[in-house]
């Protein structure tokens, strides 16, 4: 939007204007939500100390992991004393919903001619931080430039993170508790906000709120399944709602 | 077969990679295969869309209802109720996220303050 000059689709022309991107993306480092994060990772961080994880196993878990709901299952797997069969499935159920955010996504990074590797690769950045800010701000983005983009924005995230993680082992100590309550509000009030803001129809916001009440729901019917569980009957719902409404408007 | 299992430097490492990498990024990998089907306009993308999003909504309530940390130490009623408060000032502030985000954190601050 920002951009006068609409990019072609593919040019080995544009290689600057697309790092220029690149490094915009990278800039969403220094924004509410990356704070946010980071605030998020300081919890993480305190939460692997006290589990015995070394401070370089940890940083790994960041960057090759990177969702934070999976990040803290596996370990409260490790802290169970779980085998890793059930560790890895564990952390699978908890990120089955990567796959709807992923798809959901990839038809808008895309432009002509992007190559598969470079999605594959795009994709390990997707978690719920880096999900919002792009489909929030990634229509802004020239289409050609979109995948750069959103290489900036999500690798600069995983580099704050794995930096917060470190910092906090280094400096560990234990924080108050109205410190550490303030800090780990901050997360679900963001993830709330933000996600009404970027729904892209009234059907995303109706899956919002079946999800904040069925998830709690299922969490006590089926607390292993109660994510995908949430997803799946909320978000049919949600869509069904909007079949319905939206039939009726156009008859 | 636990983290603990073998004594070795390297043991930990795999089980992070088999337990954490390879069960996240698989479903990521797989996101890409069928989104590069869809396309963006498509009815089916609504549906993906409102799995995904009650899937974090979920997400949400979980992190409010079940914390961990000094967040724990604040009863349910007013972990519920500074979130409740601070969503409703967004949608009264016309979507103002700082203002949402403040109330909220005062909210809870002063809650605690006073239990």
């Amino acid at each position: 939007m920002a951009d006068p000059a609409p990019l072609p689709d593919h040019d080995d022309d544009i290689t600057g204007e697309r790092f220029r991107w690149y490094l915009r993306g990278f800039r969403e480092v220094v924004s509410l939500p990356a704070l946010i994060l980071a605030t998020s990772f300081v919890g993480f961080a305190a939460l692997a100390l006290e589990a015995g994880i070394t401070l370089a196993q940890a940083v790994f878990m960041t960057g090759i992991v990177w969702a934070l709901p999976a990040k803290v299952v596996l370990i409260g797997a490790i802290m169970a004393g779980n085998a890793l069969p059930a560790a890895a499935f564990a952390v699978a159920l908890s990120s089955v919903r990567l796959t709807p955010m992923v798809v959901a996504l990839v038809p808008e990074l895309k432009a002509r001619g992007t190559r598969n590797w470079v999605l594959l690769l795009l994709s390990h950045f997707v978690a719920v931080t880096s999900w919002v800010i792009a489909m929030e701000k990634v229509r802004e983005v020239p289409r050609g430039a979109r995948t750069a983009w959103y290489g900036g924005v999500g690798s600069s995230l995983v580099i704050l993170n794995m930096g917060v993680v470190t910092a906090v082992y280094l400096l560990a100590q234990d924080m108050p508790a109205p410190v550490s309550a303030a800090l780990l509000i901050l997360t679900p009030m963001y993830f709330l906000t933000s996600l009404w803001g970027s729904a892209r129809e009234r059907a995303g916001r109706v899956a919002m709120a079946l999800g904040l009440v069925l998830g709690p729901l299922f969490a006590l019917l089926t607390p292993e399944f109660s994510l995908l569980v949430t997803g799946l009957v909320g978000g049919t719902a949600a869509y069904l709602i909007h079949r319905f409404t939206a039939g009726r408007a156009g008859a | 077969m636990t983290f603990e299992a073998i004594d070795a430097w390297w043991w930990p490492y795999l089980f992070i990679i088999v337990a954490g990498w390879l069960a996240t990024d698989a479903w990521r990998f797989l996101g890409v295969v069928l989104g590069g089907r869809i396309s963006e306009t498509s009815e089916a993308l609504v549906f993906v869309r409102a799995v995904a999003t009650a899937l974090v909504a979920a997400v949400i309530a979980s992190l409010v209802l079940t914390p961990n940390g000094g967040l724990a130490e604040a009863p349910a009623w007013l972990r519920v109720g500074a979130v409740a408060a601070g969503f409703g000032v967004y949608l009264v502030t016309r979507q103002h996220m700082l203002a949402g985000i403040f109330v909220a954190e005062a909210v809870l601050l002063i809650g605690m303050a006073l239990t």
